[in-house]
This record gives structure tokens, sequence and C-alpha cells, in this order.
């Protein structure tokens, strides 16, 4: 069990977090650019002194700021694949991977023999005596991951394992790195501002924003009750925060919304673009949640258009309706949604 | 670079400038005495001062790498009060005249300097020593060393250091089998360029370590003294020189000189 309370401040960014996470775990920490993600990974693997917190692995100490304990990167039990890779350019593939061994004290031929067989395992038999330059994106990440994996760490700590490879590679490389992740026992941190790579490698999702947790939880509980701003554009849905009562939500910013949900109190709202309706008048009939406002931004979306309205509210229609409505930027328009399209939650 | 065609005046004054550096060459290379080239490059004096001058440059090359690497990590990673003072020290020889550092060295290693009587009484007698001549050669070759080292050191990605530690390496580890190979280019482009400071070291070396045939008088002392008495053994000792520094600008071309 990992436990890393990080408090590190850095320029502008100032860090806050906490971080478990159990064996055979993967976690994601996903987060803008700038959250802080690298910068607590580097603070877990003793790149970055804590300022305040501790981290521990099971009963050892890592690192207590209170006490100004700190045990050196070079004898942390982690391993770490790094963005870019980092491969030492100067050193072959097998090298590469020996170099860990080395520094640990094994011998020069007993370590190479295990840097060949972690290169065979992952795959890159043929690349032994390749210099990285010589080696493909999703080769040279192989390589960073034996060597990563080659003393033996029990954890391992990935950052934006997939970042520095094309598009057209990431697909492939992203399935090999699962396959080779889950045979890892260990625990697993993956650092990545990309949703895709954190739903599709880890367990759970830590979302990082601003230097703190927002959020934790599985994907599906990540993604269907959205926490902050962010995750709520990265799944595409309208988050609002409000106070709920009897049925009536008080969004902040005054409006109220009529709910199907028996939740009380401080809450989060969601409303899925395509479940708003756009009228040129007020309707009539049943969405008891009307307002007025002004179209403010057209987003076409293959054959959707989303629709920004101010009072903060994107709508996803058809381009037919945009051109019914006679919508333009700026213009009136009126707004419903049915009481059971909104997702109302505790906040 | 977009072609231009020059303005007349500035036309003649570049020709001007290129003629400046070329026809000394040109004067030389006319006077060399070509028939008897071997001969006069094989006198006892010629191969006393060609032996002396390898000897004493490659000795101050190693001693600028063995102390300016050291110096030039701490300059670019250690921030410690008065860092740039220090550096403006370490760098003075590149602009001070040599036979002012010469004095200096006299003044703090010779005899009746202020450390001299001191390194005598331990039996090391520096100044119009072979000694004497590497120091000094060292004190104006080693800044050249240092310099380009230091900024080798600043625009490497020091990432692949936190990737050692994490590794297992220790400083040191680190330093020997990641830092120093990743900056080898730095360090070889200061090696040479602190050699070709240290084969054309006259002034330093004259004042402080004397003009000893065999002990400190090294090639450019040597050309000094043989063109009163030997002008073709002179002109030839020049064009060896002269071969040597055209020979490190055509290796080091555009690589690494384009920093400087």
């Amino acid at each position: 069990m990992l436990t890393a309370r990080v408090a590190v401040r850095l320029g502008t960014l100032d860090l806050d977090v906490a971080v478990d996470a159990a064996p055979g775990e993967i976690v994601a920490v996903l987060g803008p650019n700038g959250a802080g993600k690298t910068t607590f990974l580097r603070a877990v693997a003793g790149l970055v002194a804590l300022d305040r917190g501790r981290v521990d692995l099971d009963d050892v100490v890592l690192e207590d700021a209170s006490r100004g304990f700190r045990v050196p990167p070079e004898r942390r039990p982690i391993g770490v694949v790094f963005q870019d890779y980092l491969l030492f350019p100067h050193l072959t593939a097998l090298e590469n991977v020996a170099f860990g061994l080395r520094a640990r004290g094994t011998s020069g031929p007993e370590a190479r023999v295990r840097a060949a067989s972690w290169l065979d395992r992952l795959g890159l038999g043929e690349y032994w005596e390749s210099k990285p330059r010589a080696l493909s994106g999703g080769q040279a990440q192989r390589v960073a991951l034996a060597r990563a994996l080659a003393i033996d760490p029990r954890v391992l700590l990935l950052d934006e394992p997939l970042a520095a490879l094309d598009a057209s590679a990431r697909g492939s490389v992203r399935r090999d790195l699962r396959r080779h992740l889950g045979s890892f026992a260990g625990i697993r941190i993956v650092v990545t501002h990309d949703p895709l790579e954190a739903v599709a490698l880890a367990d759970r999702l830590v979302i990082l924003e601003g230097g703190r947790v927002v959020q934790t939880g599985s994907a599906a509980e990540v993604t269907q009750r959205p926490r902050s701003r962010y995750v709520a554009d990265l799944v595409g849905v309208n988050l609002f925060r409000g106070v709920a009562t009897a049925g009536h939500v008080v969004l902040v910013g005054g409006a109220v919304v009529q709910s199907a949900d028996g939740v009380e109190g401080e809450v989060f709202a969601t409303i899925h673009p395509r479940a708003v309706a756009l009228h040129r008048t007020r309707p009539e009939g049943s969405p008891r949640n009307v307002w007025r406002g002004h179209a403010s931004a057209l987003d076409f979306q293959g054959d959707r258009v989303r629709v920004g309205v101010e009072m903060s509210i994107v709508a996803e229609v058809t381009p037919a309706a945009v051109r019914d409505l006679d919508l333009a930027e700026g213009g009136e328009v009126w707004v419903s949604v049915k009481a059971t399209e909104i997702g109302v939650y505790p906040a | 670079m977009r072609p231009e065609r020059p303005p007349i005046l500035i036309a003649t004054l570049a020709i001007v400038a290129v003629g400046f550096f070329v026809l000394p060459l040109v004067g030389l290379l006319a006077r060399a005495p070509w028939q008897t080239a071997i001969s006069d490059l094989t006198t006892t004096e010629a191969l006393t001062a060609l032996r002396l001058s390898f000897v004493v440059s490659l000795a101050a090359t190693a001693l600028a790498l063995v102390l300016g690497v050291p110096l030039a990590w701490v300059y670019a990673r250690v921030p410690f009060p008065g860092r740039d003072v220090v550096r403006a020290l370490t760098t003075l020889p590149m602009i001070l005249p040599p036979v002012v550092g010469g004095v200096a060295l006299l003044f703090a290693f010779g005899r009746r300097g202020l450390f001299g009587p001191v390194l005598e009484a331990i039996g090391i007698r520096v100044p119009f020593t072979t000694f004497g001549a590497i120091l000094a050669a060292t004190f104006v070759a080693m800044p050249f060393l240092v310099l380009t080292v230091e900024a080798g050191l600043r625009s490497m990605d020091r990432r692949y250091e936190d990737a050692a530690r994490t590794l297992g390496a220790g400083r040191w580890l680190v330093f020997r089998r990641v830092t120093l190979p990743l900056i080898a280019p730095s360090v070889f482009a200061g090696a040479v360029l602190s050699w070709a400071r240290a084969l054309g070291e006259f002034g330093a070396t004259i004042t402080f370590a004397g003009n000893l045939p065999g002990t400190t008088q090294t090639l450019p002392l040597a050309v000094y003294i043989a063109l009163e008495t030997r002008p073709e053994v002179a002109i030839m000792l020049s064009l060896v020189l002269l071969a040597v520094a055209l020979a490190i600008l055509v290796l080091m071309r555009d690589r690494y000189l384009r920093a400087f």
C-alpha cells in the first residue's frame, strides 16, 4: 500500500494532494496541463522534496517532511517511466536496461543476462545492441518499461507514457502497455492528461486540478457524476452547482430547475447537451425547466451542432434545427430541459 | 540568409579586412624555405622545442580537465553567494595580458613570491621549471575549458540524471556514467580549445618559467628566439603552429565554434 500525502510549492504551482494506491491496483492521475501531475510523480519518486506531508510504502517511511526525513531516489523501490522515456542516448538498449542493476551492485555479466531476458520478455530480442535513436517510439517505450522493471520495484510510476508517440502508433502501443502493466504485480500509477489513456489503462482515476484532487473513483463513477468543470468538459455534459430542496434545485446564479431525483442539500446537477431543447418562442407543455438566453457560440461537430447559450448551458441539436430556429450567434432563444433529464447528486 | 549586394564602401573595407589577415600568411609562405624544410625542422633546437611544447600543452590540457570540469560543474549546478565574482576571477586570464598573468604567478609561486617559500620548503620548485611552464599554460588555457563545459552542462537535459537516480545511481555514479558522456562533446571542444591556447602560450611562460631550451622553451619562445639567429627555422616552426591552428578550425568547424 502506497500512501502519499504530498504538499509542494513550485513556482506558481501549489500542490497539496493525498493519493493512496493498493498492490495490484492501476491508478491514473488525470488532469489538465499544469495541474501538478508530474510534480506529484517526481515527489513520490523522491526527485522533488516535500514541503509538507509524508510518503509511506507499506510500513516503510520514504519521506516525512515534519521530521526532515527523506530516502533519496536511488534508494526507493520505485521504477519510473519518464515522459519522452529518457533512454540514455550513449548506451545501447541492453546497457540502458542493465544500468539500474549495475547501479544496485549486480555484476556486469549477471546484469547483462537479466537485462537481455527483460528485453526478450518485452519482444525486443533483436534490439539489444540498438542505440535509442534507432528505436521507434513504441520500442523506446518498451525499453524504458524494461529499464524501470528490471530493478524489481514495488511501485511503477509512468509519466504520460503515450504522449511522445504519434497518433497512428498510440492505439497499438496502448494495448501493449496495458498488457505489460497487467503482468506487473506491484502498485502502478499512470500520470496523464489524456482521458482515453486513463480509462484504458487504469482501474481507478484520481482527477487533479490546480494542485488539488477534485474527484476519485472508477471511470464509470467519475464520468457519470462529474464533480468539476474539467471532468464535465471531458465527458461533454453541462455541470451546475446548487442547493436541492424537495425536488427544486436552486443553481448558483439564481436559476431554479425541477429534478426527479430525490436528493437534498448541496448538489451537482448534470444535463446532457442532447437533452437540451431550443425554441424560438416560449415552449408550451410538459417541460418545467424553461429559460431565455442568447446563443453565444455555434460549434459544428459532424452531424450535430453544439449551441452555447448564455446562462452557460450547451445544447446539441441538428443543423436542420439551427436553420429552422434561424439561430445566429447573439440571437435570442428559449431553452427547455425535462426534469427527468437532469442528474442530481450530492456535492 | 538573404543575399544582398553590399554598398561599395562596405565591400571595400571588408576586402581590406580579409587582406589584413591573409597577407601575413602569404608573407610567411613566400619566405618559407621549402628546400630545407625537413632539415630546418629537425635541427636540435626545433626538435627540442616541438617535443617540449607537446608535453607542456598536453599536460596543461590534462590539468585543465581534472580541475576545470569539476569547477564548471559547480558553476552550473551549485548556486553560492559570490558565484559571479568567483567566475569572473577564474575567467580573467582569458582577457588579461599573459605577461601580467606571468608576473602574478611569479609573485605567488616564485622563490620570493607569497607561497614560493612554502612550496620550496616541501621540495617543489615551480619557476623556471617545466612544471612552471605547464602551470603558466594551464593558467591561460583552463578558462576556455571551464566556459565551454559550463555551457554544455547548462544546456543538457537534466532529466537524464533524474532517470539515473531512480534506477539506483548515487550522485557520483550519475556524474560518471550519465552526465560526463552526455556533455562529452562540450568537454572535447573545451579540451581542444584549451590545448590550442596552451600550445600558443608565450607571455606568461617567458615571464614565469623563463626561456631555458629543453626545460621551458616552448615553440612560440623558440620561434621568437630563432627569428634573430636562424629566421628559416622560425618560419618553419611558425608554419607548424599555423597548421595546427588550421586543423583545429577545420576539426571543430560549425559544430562547436558556433557557440562562440
